[in-house]
């Protein structure tokens, strides 16, 4: 039994250490962001749009593809359910509210995660073994506001703007299915679908997705940054990327949606 | 021969170790290392693998805390400076990594103009006549355009020197100038060396285990053995010493069987450390 509670205790302690470095590389990288450029160490524009051109620009067409997919998706969940009540015309709400509220943000950070987080831990991590870490250390250039930084800002911005493009997608796909099997014309899918959304079901998804942009990132580089020894080891910190990324976006997901609930209107 | 010179820092001292301790968690690797480099001097730190020689080099340029002991670089004692007065004076030291360390996605003449571009406000035209003009010294004119995996191994270090002069450093270190050289290839980083150390009056700074290499271009040799320093001279002061295991090193005798289990033991564990690469391994 105690060993069990030992055992339990180590971690908890190791997770919440975990998120702590997390806190802390992503609190610097703030530093660099937005107090930085007023101390004089500018911001390194030119990496950050290179970095948002791989994570925004790249993504887009299998974003598009999957959204599309999934609103679709969505729409005939929905309608299985909905046809038993002869509401099928409610299918463009479910669509609307589904993706905006959860299916776009977590599909987007799903997507980001396997793109560019993985891509992160992986190259910060090779540069670690390769010693380019280190001759950037001699060279008296920080780790942190020279590939780090960019990192963060490309991410903040790209993941919420991913997002939206994701909502609209998804709509687009349920307008498939509505147009086709529940009697509405493109035109009147997207004014059902406008009518149904709240402005804070758009803005709680992109709050969202800004902390899973957050979240990617802190964890891409962390692991990268933390590589030990050797190649294999760049293949172990990139699949740890992966996996902690997807779990801690649900864990952030579960938080903020807890958050809205409760604050939202009863 | 002297044991170890306990002459003070003087103004011509660039480099000053006292009693310089380094543990990886509970494990000290080097047990107090006391020497100085005296400007313009080249001195060639020897020892086999396993024996801490990495670990000072990582000391000397801030990549490692020491535990306890000074480390003077031209009068600052960087064991209790800030990490900003650190950055202060790594502009004006130079290392080249066993590896070379070039950044895979800058070209040759990226990765040289890179600290200028950082450290200075040097307009770009003359950033581009200082790479030209490093890489030329490093016998590599024309290649600022190449990636860094268009080069061959030699090639790679011989880039990494142009980058590490880039500021024109008061100091400048190597880390295995020679591992995973051919003799061919590493005799002309030798003359490199050589060239740097006449033209430029440079103090310069190797960690090497090639006996060949240390006896061309050493002006003064530390033998490091097991954390320890066994032997400060010249390289006539090593091949007369009679310190066993500088005798053994210079003879390329093998270890006993016994010590040979034991040193293959922290060997892997040396390797096997935090932070640590696997270059030892490849070098040898």
């Amino acid at each position: 039994m105690e060993e069990l509670l030992a055992q339990v205790g180590g971690t908890v302690s190791g997770g919440l250490q975990y998120v702590g470095a997390l806190a802390e590389l992503s609190g610097r990288a703030a530093y660099f962001t937005f107090i930085g450029p007023f101390r004089g160490k500018p911001l390194r524009i030119q990496s950050s749009v290179t970095q948002a051109m791989e994570i925004g620009v790249r993504a887009l067409p299998i974003l598009s593809l999957i959204t599309f997919f999934i609103g679709l998706i969505l729409a005939l969940q929905g309608a299985y359910e909905l046809r038993t009540f002869g509401a099928l015309n409610l299918v463009a709400t479910a669509v609307a509210l589904g993706m905006t509220r959860e299916l776009g943000p977590l599909i987007t950070a799903i997507l980001v995660i396997g793109r560019s987080g993985s891509a992160f831990a992986a190259e910060i991590g090779t540069m670690k073994v390769t010693e380019e870490l280190d001759a950037l250390t001699t060279m008296a250039i920080g780790p942190v506001p020279f590939l780090v930084t960019p990192k963060f800002i490309a991410m903040i911005v790209m993941v919420p703007c991913l997002t939206i493009w994701a909502n609209f997608m998804g709509i687009l796909g349920g307008a498939v299915f509505g147009v086709a099997e529940a009697d509405f014309t493109v035109g009147r899918y997207i004014q059902a679908s406008l009518d149904a959304l709240f402005l804070r079901d758009i803005m709680t998804g992109l709050i969202k997705s800004l902390m899973f942009g957050v979240t990617i990132a802190a964890i891409g580089c962390h692991e990268g940054l933390s590589t030990g020894a050797g190649a294999e080891q760049v293949g172990r910190s990139t699949t740890r990327a992966v996996v902690m990324s997807i779990f801690l976006v649900v864990m952030v997901d579960v938080i903020f949606t807890a958050i809205f609930f409760f604050m939202g209107p009863q | 021969m002297q044991q170890v010179d306990e002459i003070g820092p003087s103004t011509e001292t660039m480099i000053s170790l006292r009693d310089l301790r380094v543990s990886y968690g509970t494990r000290e690797i080097l047990h107090g290392i006391t020497f100085d480099v005296q400007r313009g001097e080249t001195l060639v730190i020897l020892g086999g693998s396993g024996s801490g020689k990495s670990t000072l080099l990582r000391t000397l340029v801030g990549l490692e805390k020491p535990t306890s002991g000074e480390i003077w670089l031209k009068g600052k004692n960087i064991a209790a400076i800030s990490a900003t007065e650190m950055d202060q004076i790594r502009k004006k030291l130079g290392m080249s990594f066993q590896g070379s360390a070039l950044f895979g996605s800058l070209s040759v003449g990226e990765n040289v103009a890179l600290p200028l571009r950082e450290h200075t406000k040097l307009e770009q035209s003359t950033i581009e006549i200082i790479v030209r003009l490093k890489l030329e010294q490093v016998g590599l004119s024309g290649f600022e355009n190449y990636m860094p995996s268009q080069l061959s191994g030699g090639m790679k270090k011989r880039a990494a020197v142009a980058r590490a002069m880039a500021m024109d450093p008061d100091i400048l270190f190597f880390d295995e100038p020679s591992a995973g050289l051919d003799p061919i290839i590493a005799a002309g980083l030798d003359e490199l060396i050589l060239k740097l150390k006449k033209a430029f009056h440079m103090t310069i700074v190797v960690v090497t285990h090639e006996l060949a290499s240390a006896f061309l271009i050493a002006d003064r040799a530390v033998v490091v053995d097991k954390g320890h320093v066994v032997a400060i001279g010249t390289m006539d002061e090593m091949r007369a010493s009679i310190h066993p295991r500088v005798r053994q090193f210079l003879n390329r005798a093998p270890d006993p069987d016994v010590s040979e289990e034991m040193d293959y033991l922290q060997m892997l564990t040396e390797d096997n450390r935090p932070g640590s690469k696997s270059g030892d391994k490849r070098g040898a």
